[in-house]
């Protein structure tokens, strides 16, 4: 894989070299993330968002491995287990309230991930599974996150449980059916509860198995980068190991920092109150949505009101699946040759449109229901299937692109040479203290 | 351009544009041993919850003391409670079990004990230890009526054949140990706290 001036795996202790004739193991980690993987040397730090959301998968299946040792996963017990959590067990509030906000910032990683390669064109040939297969990241990481949110069995655990899976009786025929079968009963209670703990706690490790899928066809074609410029040569690229681990070890470094305020500070900024208040079958709280990550499909899901040819309720429940199933078809949606946002003046405009439409969408998503959000919210997602299903098409048709640098080297480099000349070589400019040590 | 000034000031560390070093360290070699200490000083820190999350939770070193009546166990009778739950046995001795515990003596035993260092003074007849066998943590027999009390007329363990004689003192079989005896008051002639 990778390039063909990928410096190969060279033990120099005997030990390693004994491991490595035996497992390469050494072998392919230093293939994958060391010196033997070369990336391009212009990116920013956009790029820093993979690694970033590895980092919060790792944080969460550590913290909720340690969650299980105390969770109890009874329609009885599980509420108070969680507040034994909280108030009894050795440093249980920290590790809960990490796992809480960890899910969050895996989400908020994620997207801008995501976001990252819609802008740059990550997702078109011969990136097209590696796309596809962190859209299947997304929707595992949809799930689990989803199932993990029922676990404290609260008040919003219990209703979301009920909403969520209501979507499913939402298709004739067979969908009263799927969703009792779903649950195990008629509401949720015991055997739905044990169900999504266990999924929760399998779907990470599949999550996991497919992320290395997603590396490994990543790792094929390399990373994309900000010119969408292919790699033509070594001076385009930079070993992954220092360049790579450094910027994004004291970028996370940063990330953590943040992730570190939110959890000791704001630890329930990001979740409900509501769901402090023990399920209750009987009473569903007044103002009832998902977590913060889900809002824009909640939004669009509840844009239909009206039934027309189908019932409003399945349109909803459509227009939901089909807003991320979509994106799987992208790379043939946009037929655009040239990969970056950068060098495409209309792409850019309308993508920079998209992001706000789904912000506008997560707005509506979170917000009360009202004549005016319902409006804002239809708008908002017929503009999202307006954007991928029609205005993608005609913008990778009709616009035309700037042009491309011939290089990635050239693009960095704007043609000022001595910059990327070895230190002490060449003039360099400005700097009373630079001056004095050239002389 | 501030950074850079400071840099070339400082003993020990490097050159203005971070070659030429003075001394065999650059500031890079500073920036790089600092960054990885301190990502070691905040991994421990990270590690530390997981590992301190395993120890017994709050609600569990509430559970520290019991409280137990004997005022209905008469001479020869035992009864089994739990403590931290754990086994505990607590036996009202016949005088002629004390004076068999009294009639060995000490060089005879694999745990050196007299049966005054094992009760309380004048209530030597209140003999109280867990009923935990030493050797492998088994429940040995004997508190409950009509159980084998083992050769010493004590407590016998079915697991591996540990024998425990009147004092609950270890004398045949693997168990390295006497039974052990807790720490307990009584908090009043009939009441008896342990922990």
């Amino acid at each position: 894989m990778s390039f063909s001036w990928a410096k190969p795996y060279e033990p120099k202790h005997p030990f390693m070299r004994w491991v490595d004739e035996r497992l390469p193991l050494p072998r392919l980690v230093y293939g994958a993330i060391g010196g033997g993987y070369p990336v391009p040397r212009n990116l920013n730090y956009f790029w820093n968002f993979g690694v970033l959301a590895g980092l919060f998968l790792t944080i969460q299946i550590v913290t909720g491995i340690v969650l299980a040792m105390w969770y109890f996963s009874s329609a009885d017990g599980a509420f108070n287990s969680v507040e034994h959590i909280m108030r009894d067990v050795n440093a249980g509030w920290l590790i809960r309230y990490a796992h809480m906000n960890g899910a969050s910032f895996f989400f908020i990683v994620t997207y801008i991930h995501i976001f990252r390669g819609l802008y740059y064109g990550s997702y078109k040939a011969p990136r097209e599974l590696v796309w596809m297969l962190g859209l299947v990241i997304y929707l595992l990481m949809m799930a689990t996150a989803f199932m993990g949110y029922v676990l404290p069995w609260g008040q919003m655990s219990f209703w979301g449980a009920q909403v969520i899976t209501g979507f499913f009786s939402a298709f004739p025929l067979i969908g009263e059916p799927l969703r009792i079968w779903l649950l195990g009963g008629y509401a949720p209670d015991q055997a739905a509860l044990t169900r999504f703990f266990s999924l929760h706690y399998l779907l990470p490790f599949v999550i996991a198995g497919v992320t290395i899928l997603h590396i490994w066809a990543l790792h094929i074609p390399g990373s994309n980068n900000p010119t969408g410029v292919d790699v033509k040569n070594e001076r385009d690229t930079l070993p992954f190991h220092p360049f790579y681990t450094a910027k994004d070890g004291w970028f996370a470094g940063l990330v953590l920092l943040a992730y570190a305020l939110v959890t000791f500070f704001a630890p329930n900024y990001l979740g409900h109150a509501d769901n402090y208040i023990p399920a209750n079958p009987l009473v569903t709280p007044a103002h009832i949505v998902p977590e913060w990550y889900f809002w824009p499909f909640y939004a669009i899901l509840r844009s239909f009101t009206v039934d027309f040819i189908l019932p409003a309720k399945l349109w909803g429940v459509l227009a939901m699946f089909f807003s991320i199933l979509l994106l799987f078809f992208l790379p043939w949606v946009d037929k655009s040759s040239v990969r970056s946002g950068s060098y495409r003046p209309v792409f850019k405009r309308f993508f920079w449109l998209l992001v706000l439409d789904v912000v506008l969408l997560g707005y509506v998503g979170g917000a009360e229901i009202s004549a005016r959000n319902i409006a804002l919210g239809q708008i908002a997602s017929a503009y999202y299937f307006l954007h991928f299903l029609v205005i993608l098409p005609l913008v990778s048709a009709l616009e035309r692109p700037l042009p491309l640098p011939n290089s990635i080297s050239e693009s960095v480099l704007h043609g000022e040479v001595e910059e990327a000349a070895p230190a002490g070589q060449t003039k360099r400019r400005g700097g009373s203290v630079a001056t004095a040590t050239a002389e | 351009m501030a950074t850079r000034a400071q840099s070339a000031e400082v003993p020990g560390t490097t050159g203005p544009e971070g070659e030429g070093p003075s001394d065999g360290y650059r500031r890079r070699d500073f920036l790089n041993v600092a960054a990885v200490s301190f990502v070691g000083v905040g991994t421990v820190a990270a590690i530390a919850p997981l590992l301190v999350q395993m120890a017994p939770p709050a609600d569990v070193l509430a559970l520290a003391t019991t409280e137990v009546d004997i005022s209905k166990i008469q001479p020869g009778q035992a009864i089994k409670t739990t403590w931290r739950k754990q086994p505990i046995f607590i036996r009202n001795l016949m005088p002629a079990e004390i004076k068999a515990a009294n009639a060995v003596p000490l060089s005879e035993l694999r745990d050196p004990q007299t049966l005054a260092e094992r009760t309380k003074p004048g209530k030597q007849n209140w003999l109280i230890t867990l009923g935990v066998c030493t050797h492998l943590g088994c429940v040995p027999l004997g508190a409950g009526e009509g159980e084998n009390r083992g050769p010493y007329g004590g407590y016998f363990c079915p697991c591996h054949g540990s024998a425990y004689d009147t004092a609950g003192r270890i004398r045949a079989g693997p168990a390295p140990l006497n039974l052990m005896v807790p720490t307990y008051q009584f908090t009043s002639p009939t009441t008896v706290q342990i922990g």
